[in-house]
Protein backbone atom coordinates (compact mmCIF):
# COMPACT_ATOMS: atom_id res chain seq x y z
CA UNK A 1 0.00 0.00 0.00
CA UNK A 2 1.07 3.65 -0.62
CA UNK A 3 1.83 5.81 1.95
CA UNK A 4 3.80 9.20 2.33
CA UNK A 5 2.87 12.65 1.69
CA UNK A 6 1.89 14.18 -1.52
CA UNK A 7 2.97 16.68 -3.76
CA UNK A 8 0.75 19.85 -3.31
CA UNK A 9 -1.34 20.42 -5.36
CA UNK A 10 -0.77 23.15 -8.37
CA UNK A 11 -3.27 25.47 -8.03
CA UNK A 12 -2.56 27.61 -10.78
CA UNK A 13 -3.17 24.69 -13.27
CA UNK A 14 -6.07 23.77 -11.48
CA UNK A 15 -9.34 26.14 -12.46
CA UNK A 16 -9.87 29.07 -10.06
CA UNK A 17 -13.02 28.73 -8.02
CA UNK A 18 -14.22 32.14 -8.92
CA UNK A 19 -14.23 32.01 -12.89
CA UNK A 20 -17.33 34.27 -14.03
CA UNK A 21 -17.50 33.21 -17.72
CA UNK A 22 -19.29 30.25 -15.91
CA UNK A 23 -21.58 31.53 -14.11
CA UNK A 24 -22.94 29.51 -10.98
CA UNK A 25 -19.00 29.54 -9.64
CA UNK A 26 -19.89 32.74 -8.77
CA UNK A 27 -21.73 32.49 -5.57
CA UNK A 28 -20.30 29.02 -4.77
CA UNK A 29 -16.39 30.10 -5.24
CA UNK A 30 -14.82 30.36 -1.30
CA UNK A 31 -13.81 34.13 -1.08
CA UNK A 32 -11.18 33.42 1.36
CA UNK A 33 -7.36 31.51 0.54
CA UNK A 34 -7.38 27.64 1.12
CA UNK A 35 -5.83 26.67 3.89
CA UNK A 36 -2.45 24.82 2.74
CA UNK A 37 -0.90 22.52 4.77
CA UNK A 38 1.26 19.67 4.04
CA UNK A 39 -1.30 16.17 3.93
CA UNK A 40 -1.65 14.45 6.71
CA UNK A 41 -3.09 10.65 7.30
CA UNK A 42 -6.51 12.18 6.66
CA UNK A 43 -5.69 12.90 3.39
CA UNK A 44 -2.49 10.23 2.71
CA UNK A 45 -5.29 7.07 3.24
CA UNK A 46 -8.03 6.14 1.51
CA UNK A 47 -11.02 4.11 0.58
CA UNK A 48 -10.03 0.88 -0.93
CA UNK A 49 -12.49 -0.45 -3.93
CA UNK A 50 -11.21 -3.94 -5.83
CA UNK A 51 -12.49 -5.54 -8.59
CA UNK A 52 -14.73 -8.34 -7.01
CA UNK A 53 -17.14 -5.82 -6.76
CA UNK A 54 -17.59 -4.85 -10.31
CA UNK A 55 -20.44 -6.84 -11.93
CA UNK A 56 -19.33 -7.67 -15.84
CA UNK A 57 -20.92 -5.45 -17.40
CA UNK A 58 -20.21 -2.11 -15.44
CA UNK A 59 -18.02 -0.41 -18.07
CA UNK A 60 -19.48 -1.37 -20.78
CA UNK A 61 -22.65 1.95 -21.14
CA UNK A 62 -23.70 0.18 -24.77
CA UNK A 63 -25.40 -2.40 -22.82
CA UNK A 64 -25.20 -2.20 -19.16
CA UNK A 65 -28.83 0.17 -18.56
CA UNK A 66 -31.29 -2.93 -19.94
CA UNK A 67 -28.88 -5.48 -22.42
CA UNK A 68 -30.49 -4.08 -25.48
CA UNK A 69 -27.73 -1.87 -27.13
CA UNK A 70 -27.78 2.21 -27.05
CA UNK A 71 -28.46 4.53 -29.87
CA UNK A 72 -25.51 6.35 -31.14
CA UNK A 73 -21.97 6.28 -32.36
CA UNK A 74 -20.13 3.12 -30.27
CA UNK A 75 -16.90 3.86 -29.31
CA UNK A 76 -14.09 2.72 -26.88
CA UNK A 77 -12.59 5.07 -24.17
CA UNK A 78 -9.09 4.09 -22.25
CA UNK A 79 -6.14 4.98 -21.30
CA UNK A 80 -3.70 4.37 -18.17
CA UNK A 81 -3.90 6.17 -14.39
CA UNK A 82 -0.38 7.13 -13.44
CA UNK A 83 0.82 10.00 -10.61
CA UNK A 84 2.94 12.91 -11.18
CA UNK A 85 5.59 10.29 -10.46
CA UNK A 86 4.97 8.85 -13.79
CA UNK A 87 4.05 5.20 -12.03
CA UNK A 88 1.02 3.51 -12.66
CA UNK A 89 -1.61 3.44 -10.13
CA UNK A 90 -3.51 0.27 -9.70
CA UNK A 91 -6.83 -0.52 -8.23
CA UNK A 92 -8.20 3.02 -9.00
CA UNK A 93 -12.28 3.11 -8.82
CA UNK A 94 -13.34 4.77 -11.99
CA UNK A 95 -16.92 6.32 -12.16
CA UNK A 96 -18.20 8.13 -15.37
CA UNK A 97 -21.35 9.34 -16.73
CA UNK A 98 -22.59 11.20 -19.75
CA UNK A 99 -25.26 11.90 -21.97
CA UNK A 100 -26.98 9.83 -24.69
CA UNK A 101 -26.06 10.29 -28.48
CA UNK A 102 -28.67 12.82 -28.43
CA UNK A 103 -27.52 15.27 -25.40
CA UNK A 104 -29.71 14.21 -22.33
CA UNK A 105 -28.99 12.90 -19.46
CA UNK A 106 -31.40 10.49 -17.38
CA UNK A 107 -31.78 12.54 -14.60
CA UNK A 108 -34.55 14.44 -12.67
CA UNK A 109 -33.34 17.62 -13.74
CA UNK A 110 -32.52 17.00 -17.03
CA UNK A 111 -35.47 18.82 -18.89
CA UNK A 112 -33.46 19.23 -22.19
CA UNK A 113 -36.13 18.40 -25.40
CA UNK A 114 -33.83 15.61 -27.16
CA UNK A 115 -35.29 12.58 -25.87
CA UNK A 116 -34.34 9.81 -23.70
CA UNK A 117 -32.59 6.79 -24.92
CA UNK A 118 -34.51 3.36 -23.14
CA UNK A 119 -31.52 1.66 -23.35
CA UNK A 120 -29.34 3.81 -22.26
CA UNK A 121 -28.49 4.67 -18.72
CA UNK A 122 -25.59 6.67 -18.46
CA UNK A 123 -23.34 5.59 -16.10
CA UNK A 124 -20.45 3.30 -15.71
CA UNK A 125 -17.24 2.23 -13.54
CA UNK A 126 -14.30 0.27 -13.46
CA UNK A 127 -10.81 -0.36 -11.45
CA UNK A 128 -7.57 -0.29 -12.92
CA UNK A 129 -5.29 -2.92 -13.18
CA UNK A 130 -1.81 -3.57 -11.91
CA UNK A 131 -0.48 -1.81 -14.86
CA UNK A 132 -3.14 1.40 -14.01
CA UNK A 133 -4.79 0.43 -17.72
CA UNK A 134 -8.42 0.91 -17.92
CA UNK A 135 -11.53 0.87 -20.68
CA UNK A 136 -14.78 1.37 -21.20
CA UNK A 137 -17.22 1.13 -24.23
CA UNK A 138 -19.92 3.15 -24.29
CA UNK A 139 -21.53 6.10 -27.02
CA UNK A 140 -20.35 9.20 -28.22
CA UNK A 141 -22.24 11.83 -26.11
CA UNK A 142 -24.11 14.50 -28.12
CA UNK A 143 -23.98 18.03 -26.82
CA UNK A 144 -26.02 20.16 -25.49
CA UNK A 145 -27.14 23.72 -24.86
CA UNK A 146 -27.75 24.81 -21.26
CA UNK A 147 -28.88 27.97 -19.60
CA UNK A 148 -25.62 30.48 -18.31
CA UNK A 149 -25.11 32.36 -21.52
CA UNK A 150 -27.85 32.82 -23.92
CA UNK A 151 -26.47 30.29 -26.13
CA UNK A 152 -23.63 28.11 -24.41
CA UNK A 153 -23.20 24.38 -25.45
CA UNK A 154 -21.10 22.07 -23.75
CA UNK A 155 -18.70 19.85 -26.25
CA UNK A 156 -19.21 16.39 -26.31
CA UNK A 157 -17.96 15.15 -22.90
CA UNK A 158 -17.93 12.25 -20.72
CA UNK A 159 -17.85 12.64 -16.65
CA UNK A 160 -14.86 11.18 -14.49
CA UNK A 161 -14.95 10.52 -11.11
CA UNK A 162 -11.72 8.86 -9.60
CA UNK A 163 -9.87 7.68 -6.13
CA UNK A 164 -6.26 7.23 -5.66
CA UNK A 165 -4.89 5.60 -2.93
CA UNK A 166 -5.51 8.45 -0.74
CA UNK A 167 -8.31 10.65 -0.23
CA UNK A 168 -6.22 13.55 -1.06
CA UNK A 169 -6.08 12.50 -4.54
CA UNK A 170 -9.69 12.71 -5.07
CA UNK A 171 -10.80 13.78 -8.18
CA UNK A 172 -13.70 14.90 -10.83
CA UNK A 173 -12.94 15.93 -13.93
CA UNK A 174 -14.47 15.79 -17.94
CA UNK A 175 -12.87 14.19 -21.32
CA UNK A 176 -13.20 15.96 -23.97
CA UNK A 177 -12.99 14.66 -27.74
CA UNK A 178 -9.95 15.55 -30.29
CA UNK A 179 -11.78 18.19 -33.09
CA UNK A 180 -14.64 19.19 -31.35
CA UNK A 181 -15.29 22.95 -32.04
CA UNK A 182 -17.33 23.17 -29.20
CA UNK A 183 -14.36 23.28 -26.80
CA UNK A 184 -12.77 26.17 -27.23
CA UNK A 185 -16.23 28.14 -26.87
CA UNK A 186 -17.22 25.98 -23.75
CA UNK A 187 -17.22 28.33 -20.29
CA UNK A 188 -16.46 25.07 -18.36
CA UNK A 189 -13.34 23.88 -20.30
CA UNK A 190 -12.39 27.92 -20.49
CA UNK A 191 -12.35 27.68 -16.73
CA UNK A 192 -8.80 26.14 -17.69
CA UNK A 193 -5.68 27.85 -18.99
CA UNK A 194 -5.36 26.64 -22.34
CA UNK A 195 -2.58 24.48 -22.24
CA UNK A 196 -4.70 22.56 -19.03
CA UNK A 197 -7.56 22.34 -21.22
CA UNK A 198 -5.92 20.47 -23.77
CA UNK A 199 -4.95 17.66 -20.94
CA UNK A 200 -8.71 17.06 -21.45
CA UNK A 201 -9.07 16.09 -24.83
CA UNK A 202 -8.66 12.70 -25.91
CA UNK A 203 -7.19 11.94 -29.10
CA UNK A 204 -8.85 9.80 -31.25
CA UNK A 205 -6.65 6.23 -31.02
CA UNK A 206 -6.84 4.27 -34.33
CA UNK A 207 -5.11 1.21 -32.71
CA UNK A 208 -7.26 0.75 -30.26
CA UNK A 209 -10.45 1.05 -32.73
CA UNK A 210 -12.19 -2.12 -33.84
CA UNK A 211 -12.92 -2.08 -37.61
CA UNK A 212 -16.61 -2.11 -38.81
CA UNK A 213 -17.72 -1.81 -34.86
CA UNK A 214 -16.27 1.52 -32.41
CA UNK A 215 -13.65 4.29 -32.50
CA UNK A 216 -11.53 4.49 -29.62
CA UNK A 217 -10.15 7.65 -27.67
CA UNK A 218 -7.47 7.61 -25.50
CA UNK A 219 -7.53 9.58 -21.89
CA UNK A 220 -4.77 9.40 -19.46
CA UNK A 221 -5.20 10.76 -16.10
CA UNK A 222 -2.87 11.60 -13.67
CA UNK A 223 -3.36 12.08 -10.00
CA UNK A 224 -1.32 13.49 -7.44
CA UNK A 225 2.16 11.68 -6.26
CA UNK A 226 3.98 11.08 -3.16
CA UNK A 227 7.37 12.59 -2.03
CA UNK A 228 9.93 9.70 -2.01
CA UNK A 229 12.74 10.32 0.29
CA UNK A 230 14.34 8.25 2.66
CA UNK A 231 15.41 11.30 4.52
CA UNK A 232 11.66 12.37 5.55
CA UNK A 233 12.00 14.87 8.55
CA UNK A 234 8.73 14.52 10.11
CA UNK A 235 10.22 16.05 13.46
CA UNK A 236 9.67 19.84 12.30
CA UNK A 237 6.05 20.12 11.79
CA UNK A 238 3.38 19.50 9.64
CA UNK B 1 5.37 20.03 -10.95
CA UNK B 2 8.21 21.43 -13.37
CA UNK B 3 10.81 18.76 -12.99
CA UNK B 4 11.22 16.78 -16.36
CA UNK B 5 10.30 13.48 -15.68
CA UNK B 6 7.33 14.64 -13.91
CA UNK B 7 3.97 14.56 -15.17
CA UNK B 8 1.18 16.99 -13.93
CA UNK B 9 -2.17 16.19 -12.38
CA UNK B 10 -5.10 15.90 -14.53
CA UNK B 11 -6.88 19.03 -14.01
CA UNK B 12 -10.16 19.65 -12.51
CA UNK B 13 -13.58 20.09 -13.80
CA UNK B 14 -16.92 20.78 -11.90
CA UNK B 15 -19.24 17.63 -11.03
CA UNK B 16 -21.64 19.64 -12.78
CA UNK B 17 -25.77 19.36 -11.71
CA UNK B 18 -25.97 15.84 -12.96
CA UNK B 19 -23.41 13.84 -11.01
CA UNK B 20 -25.98 12.16 -9.39
CA UNK B 21 -26.15 9.55 -12.55
CA UNK B 22 -22.47 8.50 -12.33
CA UNK B 23 -21.84 8.21 -8.37
CA UNK B 24 -25.47 7.63 -7.11
CA UNK B 25 -27.31 6.13 -9.69
CA UNK B 26 -29.83 4.49 -7.67
CA UNK B 27 -30.69 7.31 -5.78
CA UNK B 28 -32.09 8.30 -9.49
CA UNK B 29 -33.71 5.11 -9.88
CA UNK B 30 -31.21 4.18 -12.45
CA UNK B 31 -30.03 0.59 -12.20
CA UNK B 32 -27.42 -0.31 -13.38
CA UNK B 33 -25.83 -1.24 -10.50
CA UNK B 34 -26.72 -3.23 -7.51
CA UNK B 35 -26.60 -0.78 -4.78
CA UNK B 36 -25.12 3.02 -4.86
CA UNK B 37 -21.31 2.96 -2.95
CA UNK B 38 -20.52 4.27 0.28
CA UNK B 39 -24.26 4.14 1.80
CA UNK B 40 -22.65 3.91 5.21
CA UNK B 41 -18.97 4.38 6.16
CA UNK B 42 -19.70 1.44 9.40
CA UNK B 43 -21.26 -2.05 9.60
CA UNK B 44 -23.11 -3.56 12.31
CA UNK B 45 -20.87 -3.59 15.82
CA UNK B 46 -18.41 -0.82 14.74
CA UNK B 47 -16.85 0.22 17.85
CA UNK B 48 -17.03 3.52 19.44
CA UNK B 49 -19.74 6.29 19.88
CA UNK B 50 -22.47 6.66 17.42
CA UNK B 51 -23.37 9.61 16.23
CA UNK B 52 -25.37 11.83 13.29
CA UNK B 53 -24.23 14.42 11.64
CA UNK B 54 -26.34 16.68 9.89
CA UNK B 55 -26.49 19.92 7.71
CA UNK B 56 -26.79 21.72 4.51
CA UNK B 57 -24.33 23.52 2.26
CA UNK B 58 -25.11 27.09 1.46
CA UNK B 59 -24.06 29.73 -1.10
CA UNK B 60 -22.36 33.49 -1.72
CA UNK B 61 -26.51 34.30 -1.32
CA UNK B 62 -27.47 32.24 1.27
CA UNK B 63 -29.45 29.34 -0.93
CA UNK B 64 -29.43 26.09 0.26
CA UNK B 65 -27.43 23.79 -2.34
CA UNK B 66 -29.75 20.71 -3.36
CA UNK B 67 -27.55 19.55 -6.03
CA UNK B 68 -24.26 19.41 -3.85
CA UNK B 69 -22.89 15.98 -2.93
CA UNK B 70 -20.19 15.32 -0.59
CA UNK B 71 -18.36 12.49 0.73
CA UNK B 72 -16.88 11.60 3.58
CA UNK B 73 -13.72 9.66 5.06
CA UNK B 74 -12.34 8.80 8.28
CA UNK B 75 -10.59 6.90 11.16
CA UNK B 76 -11.67 4.45 13.48
CA UNK B 77 -12.58 4.71 17.05
CA UNK B 78 -9.05 4.52 17.94
CA UNK B 79 -7.80 6.83 15.29
CA UNK B 80 -6.81 4.03 13.10
CA UNK B 81 -7.51 4.58 9.24
CA UNK B 82 -8.87 1.66 7.21
CA UNK B 83 -7.08 2.24 3.90
CA UNK B 84 -4.00 1.84 3.77
CA UNK B 85 -2.60 3.44 7.31
CA UNK B 86 0.78 2.32 8.43
CA UNK B 87 0.15 2.02 11.71
CA UNK B 88 -1.74 -1.39 11.62
CA UNK B 89 -5.97 -2.93 10.45
CA UNK B 90 -8.34 -0.50 11.78
CA UNK B 91 -11.72 -2.12 13.20
CA UNK B 92 -13.19 -4.14 10.41
CA UNK B 93 -16.06 -3.14 10.86
CA UNK B 94 -15.35 0.67 10.03
CA UNK B 95 -15.04 1.00 6.19
CA UNK B 96 -14.55 5.20 7.12
CA UNK B 97 -16.07 6.61 3.44
CA UNK B 98 -19.38 7.56 2.65
CA UNK B 99 -20.99 9.27 0.11
CA UNK B 100 -23.86 11.66 0.63
CA UNK B 101 -26.18 13.71 -1.81
CA UNK B 102 -27.68 16.33 -0.17
CA UNK B 103 -31.72 15.91 -0.16
CA UNK B 104 -33.36 17.03 -3.66
CA UNK B 105 -36.00 19.04 -1.86
CA UNK B 106 -34.43 20.55 1.33
CA UNK B 107 -30.61 20.46 0.52
CA UNK B 108 -30.13 18.77 4.18
CA UNK B 109 -27.35 15.85 3.97
CA UNK B 110 -27.02 13.30 6.69
CA UNK B 111 -24.16 11.32 7.84
CA UNK B 112 -24.62 8.35 10.58
CA UNK B 113 -21.25 6.92 11.78
CA UNK B 114 -19.04 6.65 14.81
CA UNK B 115 -17.07 9.71 16.56
CA UNK B 116 -13.27 8.69 14.96
CA UNK B 117 -10.61 8.91 17.46
CA UNK B 118 -7.25 10.41 17.09
CA UNK B 119 -4.97 10.33 14.03
CA UNK B 120 -1.42 11.89 14.33
CA UNK B 121 -0.11 14.22 12.34
CA UNK B 122 3.30 14.04 10.63
CA UNK B 123 5.27 14.90 13.27
CA UNK B 124 3.28 12.77 15.90
CA UNK B 125 1.48 15.18 17.70
CA UNK B 126 -1.98 14.25 17.46
CA UNK B 127 -4.90 15.42 15.98
CA UNK B 128 -8.22 16.50 17.42
CA UNK B 129 -11.10 13.65 16.24
CA UNK B 130 -12.79 14.76 13.10
CA UNK B 131 -13.78 14.07 9.75
CA UNK B 132 -12.37 14.48 6.52
CA UNK B 133 -15.27 15.94 4.09
CA UNK B 134 -15.03 16.53 0.52
CA UNK B 135 -17.87 18.59 -1.85
CA UNK B 136 -18.43 18.77 -5.33
CA UNK B 137 -21.49 20.61 -7.31
CA UNK B 138 -22.53 22.18 -10.12
CA UNK B 139 -20.33 25.31 -9.98
CA UNK B 140 -17.78 24.20 -8.24
CA UNK B 141 -14.50 23.80 -10.30
CA UNK B 142 -12.45 22.07 -7.44
CA UNK B 143 -14.10 19.54 -5.30
CA UNK B 144 -13.52 21.30 -1.71
CA UNK B 145 -11.70 19.87 0.75
CA UNK B 146 -12.69 20.50 4.74
CA UNK B 147 -13.12 19.00 8.02
CA UNK B 148 -15.62 18.21 10.58
CA UNK B 149 -14.25 18.91 14.18
CA UNK B 150 -16.73 18.50 17.39
CA UNK B 151 -17.14 21.07 19.48
CA UNK B 152 -17.19 19.10 22.54
CA UNK B 153 -13.42 17.93 22.32
CA UNK B 154 -12.60 21.11 23.07
CA UNK B 155 -9.20 20.15 24.46
CA UNK B 156 -8.16 17.90 21.80
CA UNK B 157 -9.15 20.93 19.79
CA UNK B 158 -7.31 22.89 21.31
CA UNK B 159 -4.32 20.67 20.85
CA UNK B 160 -4.59 19.98 16.88
CA UNK B 161 -1.76 21.31 14.93
CA UNK B 162 -3.91 21.67 12.00
CA UNK B 163 -6.52 23.74 13.92
CA UNK B 164 -3.54 25.52 14.93
CA UNK B 165 -2.56 26.80 11.29
CA UNK B 166 -5.31 28.48 10.80
CA UNK B 167 -4.52 32.11 11.18
CA UNK B 168 -7.88 33.59 11.68
CA UNK B 169 -8.88 32.27 15.21
CA UNK B 170 -12.65 33.25 15.11
CA UNK B 171 -12.58 31.09 11.84
CA UNK B 172 -12.06 27.81 13.61
CA UNK B 173 -15.72 27.62 15.07
CA UNK B 174 -16.58 27.35 11.71
CA UNK B 175 -15.37 24.11 11.44
CA UNK B 176 -16.70 22.63 14.87
CA UNK B 177 -19.90 20.61 14.05
CA UNK B 178 -22.41 22.03 17.02
CA UNK B 179 -24.00 19.38 19.55
CA UNK B 180 -27.77 19.55 19.24
CA UNK B 181 -28.40 16.17 20.86
CA UNK B 182 -26.74 12.88 22.47
CA UNK B 183 -24.61 12.10 19.40
CA UNK B 184 -26.63 14.76 17.19
CA UNK B 185 -24.83 17.52 15.61
CA UNK B 186 -25.17 19.84 13.21
CA UNK B 187 -22.75 21.01 10.87
CA UNK B 188 -23.70 23.92 8.28
CA UNK B 189 -21.57 24.84 5.39
CA UNK B 190 -21.03 28.22 3.82
CA UNK B 191 -19.48 28.57 0.47
CA UNK B 192 -18.67 32.53 0.22
CA UNK B 193 -19.02 35.50 2.50
CA UNK B 194 -19.91 36.03 6.22
CA UNK B 195 -19.14 32.71 8.08
CA UNK B 196 -17.46 31.12 5.44
CA UNK B 197 -16.09 27.48 6.48
CA UNK B 198 -12.68 26.77 6.28
CA UNK B 199 -11.50 24.91 3.46
CA UNK B 200 -8.16 23.39 2.95
CA UNK B 201 -5.18 22.54 0.93
CA UNK B 202 -4.15 19.69 2.12
FE1 LIG C 1 -22.18 17.11 -18.54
Amino acid sequence: MDSGPFYPRDRGWHPPAYTPGYKTSMTRAPSRPLVALGSTLSEETGPVFGRDMLGPRDNDLVLNFTGEPALGERIIVHGRVLDENARAVPGVLIEIWQANAGGRYRHRNDGYLAPLDPNFGGCGRTVTGADGTYEFRTIRPGAYPWPNGVNDWRPMHIHFSVFGSGFGQRLITQMYFEGDPLIARCPIANTLAPEAREALVAPLDMHRAIPMDALAWRFDIVLRGRRQTFFENRAEGL
Amino acid sequence: MSGRDYLRETPSQTAGPYVHIGLTPNLLGTRVYPGDLGTSPIREGARGERITITGTVRDGAGMVLRDVLLESWQADADGIYPGGDPRGPADPNVTGWARIAADFETGEWRLETIKPGRAPCPDGRPMAPHVALWIVARGINTGLQTRVYFEDESEANAACPVLARIEHKERVQTLLARRVGAGDYRFDIVLQGAGETVFFDL
